[in-house]
């Protein structure tokens, strides 16, 4: 039987992106310095709402922004059935002596974000690099990496999932914790 | 669709179109990479990859070592030339040897059509043949398919002439699969005494007439004379072969459209190529090299992905 909780409904994802924002204001002040990288697939739906949501609470039209694909920098190629195919990189911009944001929708392992690192340093040296992702499943890291910005912490075991869905594909915000045994 | 369906590289004629469009789709991706300041992606760190060539090469060799490179695999080298083989050791014997060095990935050039087929039923190591004499050049085709593609956007329902010496070339042959199975239109242009036999079963029709060829394609993909290859004379000389089959700027200027020029490499100036058409606008000769590099990542890419640990 599948058991699905929800996590965050429509309203909850818009109050959190919001404190996440004024989040990143309180540190970034107006951008002029910090390029907001998400990383695809999914990473980038959340990064596109942000880069909305910033542009509407700074009053500009000028944000430096990418979209990352890692498939090439992953370590699970060969641990597959099936390959990974690449996303589509846009990766216009040079990071070199930038602070970076780089966004995510789950952290589980940290395999993704060690990936996402290495991808980026392919686009010049950055003075920083920071995580914001929209769910923290703790307790379930591979990888010494910790967010600096969450939109949610969450508890969560091994045959649990996160599903996070986006109005743009699945036709409204939510976030599920699907449990199957 | 996410898969090849292939285990190895061996020709066009063993791949259906899903691998086709699969490797242009990673092919994309990898073309955006050796546009980046660091060209170099960790993918294929933990593969090893021979390069065997039993022939001469250079851009082919030099093409499939860069993208190997930028894959982060480690390569060796292979030249006949320089080897045991000139010491009357077997093709079989040559490579198990290699193999014996735990390497996973064969790229081949061979002189001998179906080389890289015998290899593959033989050794336990994915296969990807660079050329077997005039049989097939896989990865050439699917880099002139790809900047045709890049060119015009799509290839179903383009006109391509391939002209020259069709009898002896892989590419010919390559192209014609790869183009059809695209859903392109080919043809091919050249003196009879240089035309296969079978040309007809490949779907294939001849034009004897340069002009009226080019007058009906959206591209021609122009090839060299393989002298090399040529055990008899097919026609009477050079010279009289670039005053009939010589693409040329009046030639082109004389057509009522403007069409793209392709070719393999190298060219022979002079002979099926004047250096103004090479160096002209209409050539995409060096996009075609730079695609080069991006396909044979993807076609490596993709086929390490099957080899698992």
């Amino acid at each position: 039987m599948i058991e699905a909780r929800k996590i965050l409904n429509q309203k909850d994802i818009q109050i959190t992106i919001e404190r996440l924002c004024q989040q990143l204001i309180e540190n970034h002040g107006d951008f002029k310095n910090t390029v907001i990288v998400g990383v695809q697939p999914r990473g980038t739906f959340l990064s596109n709402r942000i880069i909305g949501k910033l542009k509407q609470l700074l009053n500009t039209s000028d944000l430096e922004s990418g979209s990352l694909d890692i498939s090439f920098y992953r370590d699970d190629l060969r641990r597959r059935d099936e390959p990974i195919v690449p996303e589509v990189m846009d990766m216009n911009l040079s990071l070199e002596a930038k602070n970076v944001v780089l966004i995510d929708d789950v952290l589980f392992t940290g395999r993704s974000i060690r990936s996402a690192i290495d991808a980026l340093m392919a686009f010049g040296r950055p003075k920083s690099v920071e995580l914001l992702t929209l769910i923290d499943r703790r307790f379930s890291r591979d990888l010494p990496i910790q967010p600096n910005y969450v939109g949610r912490t969450i508890d969560a075991i091994g045959s649990e999932r996160v599903i996070v869905e986006w109005k743009e594909v699945n036709g409204k915000d939510r976030i599920l914790m699907v449990k199957s045994d | 669709m996410s898969n090849l369906s292939v285990d190895h590289l061996l020709g066009i004629k063993y791949l259906i179109k899903s691998d086709i469009d699969l490797i242009f789709k990673t092919a994309d991706n990898f073309k955006k990479i050796i546009n980046q300041p660091i060209k170099k992606v960790p993918s294929l760190r933990d593969i090893t990859i021979a390069n065997l060539f039993f022939e001469n090469s250079t851009r082919t060799k030099l093409s499939f070592e860069l993208a190997e490179k930028r894959l982060s695999a480690d390569v060796i080298n292979f030249a006949s030339a320089s080897s045991s083989v000139t010491k009357g050791e077997t093709l079989l014997d040559t490579v198990n040897n290699i193999l014996a060095m735990k390497v996973d990935i064969v790229v081949m050039r061979h002189p001998n059509p179906g080389a890289s087929v015998f290899l593959s039923r033989n050794i336990d190591a994915k296969i990807v043949n660079a050329g077997d004499g005039t049989h097939e050049h896989p990865t050439q085709a699917l880099l002139d398919a790809y900047s045709i593609r890049e060119k015009y956007g799509e290839v179903v329902g383009k006109k391509i002439v391939i002209v020259g010496d069709i009898l002896h070339s892989r590419v010919a042959l390559s192209n014609i699969y790869c183009l059809q199975k695209l859903g392109a239109e080919v043809k091919v242009c050249g003196p009879s005494s240089l035309m296969p036999k079978h040309l007809d079963a490949l779907g294939v029709t001849h034009f004897s007439d340069l002009k009226e060829a080019l007058e009906w394609c959206d591209v021609a993909n122009v090839l060299r004379i393989q002298l090399e290859r040529q055990d008899v004379n097919y026609f009477p000389s050079l010279r009289e072969y670039a005053m009939v089959y010589g693409v040329n700027k009046e030639v082109l200027d004389g057509l009522g459209k403007e069409i793209t020029i392709m070719h393999p490499g190298p060219i022979n100036r002079g002979v099926e190529l004047s250096s103004d058409v090479a160096d002209s606008k209409h050539a995409i000769i060096l996009d075609q090299v730079e695609n080069g590099v991006a396909i044979r990542m993807a076609v490596l890419y993709l086929l390490a992905g099957k080899i698992k640990n």
